[in-house]
This record gives structure tokens, C-alpha cells and sequence, in this order.
């Protein structure tokens, strides 16, 4: 079966939910894909309250925002499919600028042709294989996403203790699904000199949660060949190794974009993100294909993805009215024709930056916000913006750098930028 | 008592004509082949598949590196050197008839010193006489427009066009679902612990579920085929487990290997091999270490180091990729430079031991070999006269058409179009058949043998919770 539409979205989660219901009140054809039997994304198994702070000036639990944003995107107008798999690009027939996804549905194989595509796939935790941790390989060695999906969405159970491996935001999230499930953490532990996550939960957590930390510390070993039995940690600063007794293992954090639909479509990607490269209008380097959310940021809270998705509302929107006169032809919005960007680059102890472009005149990015991942912590941050060996800004922001959340700069710290200059660097100074 | 799988419980009374010790891909084809015979009155004989683990194929045959062998480079004149050259045809037909996936990509062996580059001509002269004559020797600028993505450094190589890639797991269920189409019975969680022997010239097997009676006895217990062996009073052979750790890598360095990269064995050692997986990633590996331990399949740090140093020369843009899957398996290495098939007539009872990881390709070979010793040494067979042909498996090969893609598939059953293991592309269809197929899986490991479910990339954290309710569910209804 085909399928023509303006706009096809991959991803209902919240940023891809919000995309779709910007531009479906806009009035174009939205259709959005997405591969779970809800949509929603992540926030349907987050059973914790926090969501929709910065996108609806409000807070409710992830469930709960997630139902609003495919709601929102429904009663906008928006068609939203769901068990609907997109499983690569087929060759377009829809005339030129066209783009066709190949589809799985319950109710057969679909061909959808749309003039622009929104990737919105977000991103997964690393497992154990990826972080390539030796040992057995019993069951019970989890990632916080598959840890909430049996707990919240299945109502399994998991064991009783466990030692949680990463002390991210999400980590805490991990313990506090965990204790639901009756499972005690045992310890957590990380790699950094310090716990990753804000001090405003890692202290009450600590305090309330009992849960001990061990940092600068990394887990080198599984046991157990049935079931798991122990991990082997390692303290970094000693090389001593010691053996805690547990019976599930839980890998946090440590973000990847779920980016094979990007690569598959060949887009320049970030090495540092692994993401494919966006500009502030968030578009990729194939015109007509945006990329918003955790995939371009992996990752950041869901309601920054959520933003993401209004922001691209616009540009979509210039990008498909634009073209739509004659196709091929078009000179405006971001379509083709555009100047250049300018890279944009991060030195350490920064991994990524995001956007990796910066295009301008074409706005602001996201919320006036560049995206950073720090691999260390730094208590003051002086940030330092360079362009061809000349300093373009200096500032320090009022909180802090660190590692396992995204570090946030004012976009305007690139005003002084030259647009007809080289590479612009963002480092510390 | 036939073509039943039986996982618990009393074994069944009566005696069997042959046991069939070791439920591996060995094990399992001869079961297959003897399950198609009969005696000279005519009536198919009676098997027993008899493993200790809870599925077929969970041992040594599981974590191999999937290849199957032209034989080019085995030592002329043995006994595996024959079978594995017969086993490629064999298996190859037999793959073809039972769906079970095959890609012909070929190999191609490369030399990075001066050493193993003068060690080519050899190797070429050896394949003729191990029956193969399709090696040639190629200089560096072919070897990179073969592989481009090699490292710098390949001086020259040689090309073995007949290797091939096969899925190990599909070809052991194939030989164990066809002998339980033949009658034979399957009994899994089934640990022989003894031998003992009667007046009627019968053996019982004494087994952690009871006795089992069989007039003939066949050892395939892979790494425990020497310690069986023992309990028939024999000190022919010590299986010393030898640990090869491997890496598989994303799907998406699938492009980077096209071929087998073999390695050229020198006097710095046996190296390792970068091959494409038939699943659609890509592999490295193995290590090679000897173990005690019968049991440990863990992977080492000492092994993830050395498989990431040889990756970094061989294929540097290998090691950018994500590692999706690292496992270990144990060949069972014997002092001996050629398999252990050895007959006793008196004792009715053969060892096919120290089958090493030629093994996948030689075992039609191996079954036919011992259904002729066994012929030979007074065991009556003749083929049957129509016995059930191969069944038709499910593909999980990445080359071939899987129900996702099939509109047909799905138009007939909304389950094929309903992706439930999105890295693999696995429905809810292919999970439902293979937990009802007549050799279902135990655990989640021999769900993911089956159909590929959880073995991606993100290994569980969208799909784990669904493929772990659905196969609870299954396991309660039974």
C-alpha cells in the first residue's frame, strides 16, 4: 500500500509527538510512525513525575505526558500509527525532493512518500555487550529501559539486590524503579571522580535511598553462570578489585542515539554523538530531512526533546512550502540553495556539541541553546568560543560541568561569530 | 516412545536401538540419519537424542564461528580432512532443501609479513591435495580491492571462493526436528552419568533421570565424549576445552566485510579471522586458550584486549562500530591431530570425539561415516523406504526474505507484519511458531537461537520485557 504525505515523522515520542502536532495544526498532512503498540516513547515507562516542566509549564508523570502528547498530536490533526516499523528508504517515485520510507505494519507493508522527513528515534542506554564488561553471561544483567518496561509496563519482577552501573539522572531513576519492585541497590557505581547527577538528587538520594556510590570506579567482571551471582568493580585510583554479591545487574546511561535510519540515509553524522549533524533549523545534510531530540542530543530531559520538536514546526514548514511550487526550484526556507554552516566544534573534555552547524541567518537553535556532553566535572565553568584564533566570547555560567548530563550554553555566546568565517570551538577555559 | 521431546520427568521404558549421547550438531545429524534407517525386518530403528543441557545445540555448537569449510587447509589424508570435504556437499544440498541460510561469500586469507606471505604457495598446494582447486594467490592491490576496508601493511593473499557462512544454530534444530519427524525421541535435561552393562549385550545409561536401555551406543558428547568414553572403559583421548572469545559487531560494519578474512598461520601464532555473520554483522575472532573448566564459557578481559589490538591493525574502521555481542565458545581440542572416531563392535557402542570446529561442516559427513561403521560392525541399517524429508525452518539469515518484508506472509497473519525485536526485525509470528514448533525453546537463549529475537544491538531495552512475557506465557500454558 502507498501512502503520500507532507510530513512523515519516525518516532512518536516527545519530540516526534510534538513535531507532528506543530505542523498538523499548521495545516499539512502529518503521519507519524512509531514502532511501539503506544506512542509515547520513553515516558510511558518512566512511572515518576518530572516530565513537561519547559515544554507545558507544568509537571506530571511520564505516562501521563506521554498520553497528552500523542493526544495533542491527534486532536491537532496529525495521523499517528503505531506497530508501524519503518525498516529503511526506498527509492522515491514522487517526483523530485520526494522521500519514501519502507514500512512493517500489522496490516501490511506500507510505502510512504512524503516531500520532508522528521527522524525522531531517540536513543537507548548501551548495554553490557557494548561497554564490552567480561565475564558470564547469565540473565538478569539489564538496561534502565528494559528494567522499567518489565516493572511498569509488565509488571515483572526483577531480584532483590542490585548493583546499578552508572550514576546518571537516569540511574537514579533505575533505583527508584528497583525499590518499586522490591529489588535493594546494593551499590552504584561510576567511573567519574564524582557522581554524575545534579547534587540536588544525588545527596537526598544518597541520604534517603541509602544507596552507597562508588566512584572513579568500573565494573570489570559478571559472575555467575545460571544467574548472576556477583560483580567485580575496580577502584580506578587503586587498581583494587573487590567482589559485591548481588543478583542483578543494571547498565545506566551512556547514551546512543538510535541512529541507523540516519546512516542508512548516508547523512553527515557526528563522530563525538554519533548523531546525525543538524544546523539550528535542526535539518540534516540531505534537504528535507530534519532530526530532532535525543537523537541529535543523546540525551537530554524530554522535555528539551519536546522543544526541539516545536522548533522544527518552522523550518519544516518553510522547507515544505517553500519547494512546493515547483519542486526542485526552491530557493528559500532551508531547502537547498542555503549558505553553508559553519562547523561548529567541542574540545575535552567536551564529547559532542549540538548543533554541529551553525547557519546564519537562519535563527536561533533550540530554546537559544548549545548542547554539550562533558566527559569530566568542573565545578566553575569558563566557557571560550573561538573562530579562526580569535576569541569571540568568553563567559561563566552559573552552574556547573558535569559528566552524564547535557551542559547548556547561550547561543548568543556565537553572535560575534564572523558568518563568512572557519570552524567556530567551544572549550573551557 | 518416539518423536517426542521430553525435557523432565521418567524416561522412557524400554530399549532403544541406539542412543545418541550429545544432542550437538554432530549428535544431532546422526540422530537424523539413523532415525532414517532400518533393520533387516524392515522396521525403522529406534532413537534416542540423549543431551544434558535443555535445548540442542547449546554447547560447543552454538558459539563457533559459523563457517562452512571447503577444507582447503585441513591436513591431507585425515580422516576430518575427508569428512569435511564431503560434509560442504552434504550440508550445502541439505541447507538448500531445509531453508537453512547459507551465503557463499567466499574467504580470503591474508598475509602481513614476509613470512606468511612465502607460507601462501604452500597453503595453495595443500588445498589441491585436501581435493580443492579453487585457491589462487593474489598481490596486495587485490586484496584491497577485495576487502577495501583492510588496514595497511597486506603484502599479498589467497583467495579460498568456496567458503561460505551458515547459521549453526538452524542446522542443528534442522537435524533434531527431522529425527523427531523420523521417530526419534529427544530427551534434553538428560545427563548420562554412568554405563552399565547387561547379559543381553545392552547398555544402560544411567542418567540423572533414570535408566536408559540401548543395544548401541553413539558418543558425541563433544567436550565430554572422553570422559564417556571412560565409563566404556576406554583411555584413548583427554578433551582439553580450548576457550575462543569472539566480538560481534553492529550491523552497520555489515559493508565493511564482504568475505571471510582469514588469517595466515605463521610461527607468531594462529590469528584471528574477520568474518560477516550470517545474521548480518560482523565478527572477530577467536582467541585460543586452554581451560580446565568444562563449563566456563566467560569472556576475559586478557581476550577482549587481544581481539581489539588485532581488530585495530586488521580492520581499524571495525572498531568504530559498536560491539553488539561477545561470547566464548570451547572446541573440544584432543592431543590428537584428527577426530576420535573409534568403533567397538563388542561393546556395540562407537565415539565420534575430538571433533573440533570443522564440525558444523563434517556432520552429515560424520553421520554417514558412522552409520557405516555401525552397518559394518552388525547393526542391520538400510536406508527406509520413504522416511519424512528435511523440515522447512524458518529463516533467520539476513540475505533471505523474513516475514517483515513478505506482504503475503502478513496479509495471510497481521502476527508477521507485528515487529516485536526491532534491531532484528523479529514478529510476534515468528515468535509464537518457534514456541510452538515441535522442538520448542527452554529460555530466552533458545528463543533467540530460534528467531533472532534480543539479539541486537540495544539487547533488550525495547524488546525485553514483551519477549520475556510472551515466553512466560507460553511456558505456563504448557
Amino acid at each position: 500500500m502507498n501512502l503520500v504525505t507532507d510530513v512523515a515523522v519516525v518516532g512518536g515520542g516527545p519530540s516526534g509527538l510534538t513535531a507532528a502536532a506543530g505542523l498538523a495544526a499548521a495545516g499539512l498532512r502529518v503521519l507519524v510512525l512509531d514502532r511501539e503498540r503506544e506512542a509515547g516513547g520513553i515516558p510511558r515507562h518512566s512511572d515518576h513525575t518530572g516530565y513537561g516542566l519547559r515544554d507545558l509549564r507544568t509537571v506530571m508523570t511520564g505516562p501521563a505526558y506521554a498520553r497528552l502528547l500523542a493526544n495533542r498530536a491527534l486532536e491537532a490533526g496529525a495521523q499517528v500509527r503505531t506497530s508501524a516499523m519503518v525498516t529503511g528508504w526506498a527509492t522515491a517515485t514522487g517526483g523530485d525532493g520526494m522521500h519514501a520510507l519502507d514500512v512493517t505494519t500489522p496490516e501490511g507493508r506500507l510505502r510512504v512518500d512524503a516531500r520532508a522527513v522528521v527522524l525522531a528515534t531517540g536513543a537507548r542506554e548501551r548495554p553490557r555487550t557494548a561497554r564490552m564488561v567480561p565475564g558470564d553471561r547469565p540473565p538478569g544483567v539489564l538496561t534502565t529501559g528494559q528494567l522499567q518496561n518489565v516493572v511498569h509496563l509488565h509488571h515483572g519482577r526483577v531480584g532483590t539486590r542490585a548493583v546499578v552501573v552508572g550514576a546518571e539522572l537516569v540511574s537514579w531513576s533505575a533505583v527508584l524503579t528497583l525499590r518499586e519492585a522490591g529489588c535493594r541497590t546494593v551499590l552504584m557505581t561510576s567511573e567519574h571522580a564524582r557522581a554524575e547527577s545534579y547534587a540536588a538528587f544525588s545527596v537526598p538520594g544518597r541520604a534517603l535511598l541509602r544507596v552507597p556510590v562508588a566512584t572513579s570506579t568500573r565494573v570489570v567482571r559478571i559472575g555467575g553462570r545460571d544467574a548472576v551471582e556477583s560483580v567485580e568493580v575496580e577502584d580506578l585510583r587503586t587498581g583494587e578489585r573487590r567482589t559485591v554479591p548481588c543478583d542483578t545487574v543494571v547498565f545506566t546511561g551512556d547514551w546512543v542515539p538510535d541512529h541507523e535510519l540516519a546512516r542508512a540515509a548516508g547523512l553527515a553524522m557526528d563522530p563525538g554523538s554519533r548523531s546525525p549533524v543538524v544546523d539550528n533549523t535542526l535539518a540534516t545534510s540531505r534537504p528535507g530531512v530534519f532530526a530532532v531530540g535525543n537523537l541529535v542530543h543523546p540525551v537530554d530531559t524530554a522535555d528539551v526533546a519536546a522543544l526541539d520538536g516545536r522548533h522544527v514546526v518552522r523550518h519544516v514548514l518553510a522547507y515544505v512550502t517553500g519547494r512546493s511550487g515547483t519542486p526542485g526550484s526552491g530557493t528559500t526556507g532551508s531547502g537547498t540553495g542555503r549558505r553553508p554552516g559553519i562547523p561548529l566544534r567541542a574540545e575535552a573534555p567536551f564529547r559532542w556539541v549540538s548543533p554541529g552547524l551553525v547557519r546564519p541567518g537562519a535563527g536561533a537553535p533550540p530554546r537559544h541553546r548549545i548542547l554539550l556532553w562533558p566527559d569530566e566535572h568542573r565545578a566553575v565553568a569558563r566557557v571560550v568560543v573561538t573562530q579562526d584564533g580569535r576569541e569571540i566570547a568568553r563567559r561563566t555560567l552559573p552552574w556547573p560541568v558535569s559528566p552524564g548530563r547535557v551542559f547548556r550554553v547561550p547561543s548568543s555566546l556565537l553572535s560575534g561569530a564572523d558568518p563568512r568565517g572557519g570552524p567556530i570551538t567551544i572549550s573551557l577555559g | 516412545m518416539s518423536g517426542e521431546v521430553s525435557r523432565s520427568g521418567p524416561l522412557p521404558d524400554g530399549t532403544v536401538d541406539v542412543a545418541v549421547v550429545g544432542g550437538g550438531v554432530v549428535g544431532a545429524a546422526v540422530a537424523r540419519e539413523l532415525a532414517g534407517r532400518q533393520s533387516s525386518d524392515g522396521r525403522a530403528l529406534s532413537v534416542a537424542l540423549v543431551e544434558a543441557r535443555s535445548d540442542v545445540g547449546d554447547g560447543t555448537s552454538k558459539a563457533n564461528t559459523a563457517i562452512l569449510h571447503t577444507g582447503f587447509d585441513a591436513t591431507p589424508g585425515t580422516l576430518e580432512s575427508r569428512l569435511v570435504r564431503r560434509g560442504y556437499e552434504l550440508l550445502g544440498g541439505y541447507a538448500e532443501r531445509a531453508g537453512i541460510p547459507v551465503e557463499r561469500t567466499g574467504a580470503l586469507l591474508v598475509a602481513w609479513t614476509g613470512e606468511e606471505l612465502a607460507a601462501l604457495a604452500g597453503l595453495a598446494d595443500k588445498a589441491v591435495k585436501n581435493g580443492y582447486r579453487e585457491c589462487e594467490i593474489v598481490g596486495a592491490d587485490e586484496v584491497y580491492r577485495l576487502v577495501p576496508a583492510l588496514g595497511p601493511g597486506a603484502l599479498g593473499g589467497l583467495t579460498v571462493p568456496g567458503e561460505s557462512i551458515i547459521c549453526p544454530w538452524t542446522t542443528t534444530l534442522a537435524f533434531a526436528t527431522e529425527a523427531l519427524s523420523r521417530g526419534a525421541a529427544v530427551l534434553l535435561n538428560t545427563r548420562v552419568k554412568g554405563v552399565e552393562h547387561d547379559g543381553d549385550g545392552e547398555t544402560v545409561l544411567v542418567t540423572n533421570r533414570g535408566p536408559l536401555r540401548a543395544r548401541w551406543v553413539v558418543n558425541a558428547a563433544g567436550l565430554g565424549s572422553d570422559r564417556v568414553d571412560r565409563m566404556f572403559g576406554h583411555e584413548r583421548f583427554t578433551v582439553t576445552p580450548r576457550r575462543g572469545e569472539l566480538l560481534v559487531f553492529d550491523k552497520m560494519a555489515r559493508p565493511l566485510a564482504n568475505r571471510i578474512v582469514l588469517p595466515v598461520p605463521s610461527s607468531r601464532g594462529k590469528g584471528v579471522l574477520i568474518s560477516p555473520t550470517i545474521y548480518g554483522n560482523v565478527m572477530l575472532g577467536p582467541t585460543a586458550e586452554d581451560l580446565r573448566d568444562r563449563a566456563d564459557t566467560s569472556t576475559s578481559e586478557e581476550g577482549f584486549a587481544f581481539l581489539v589490538d588485532k581488530g585495530l591493525t586488521l580492520m581499524p574502521a571495525l572498531m568504530k562500530e559498536d560491539v553488539t555481542a561477545s561470547y566464548a565458545g570451547l572446541r573440544a581440542a584432543t592431543e590428537h591431530g584428527d577426530y576420535q572416531v573409534h568403533l567397538d563392535a563388542a561393546q556395540r557402542y562407537l565415539v565420534l570425539g575430538g571433533i573440533r570446529s570443522t564440525g558444523l561442516t563434517s556432520s552429515m559427513a560424520l553421520a554417514e561415516h558412522a552409520a557405516g561403521l555401525l552397518a559394518e560392525a552388525g547393526l542391520v541399517t538400510s536406508v527406509r523406504e520413504d522416511p519424512p524429508g528435511p523440515p522447512r525452518m524458518p529463516n533467520i539469515g539476513e540475505a533471505f526474505p523474513r516475514p517483515y518484508m513478505c506482504d503475503d506472509l502478513i496479509a495471510g497473519d497481521p502476527a508477521y507484519g507485528t515487529v516485536v525485536c526491532f534491531c532484528e526485525r523479529v514478529t510476534a509470528g515468528e515468535i509464537r511458531d518457534a514456541l510452538a514448533s515441535p522442538l520448542p525453546p527452554a529460555d530466552i537463549d533458545g528463543l533467540r537461537r530460534r528467531t533472532r529475537a534480543m539479539m541486537g544491538r540495544c539487547q533488550g531495552f525495547f524488546c525485553g520485557a514483551e519477549i520475556g512475557r510472551r515466553l512466560a506465557l507460553t511456558k505456563e500454558s504448557r
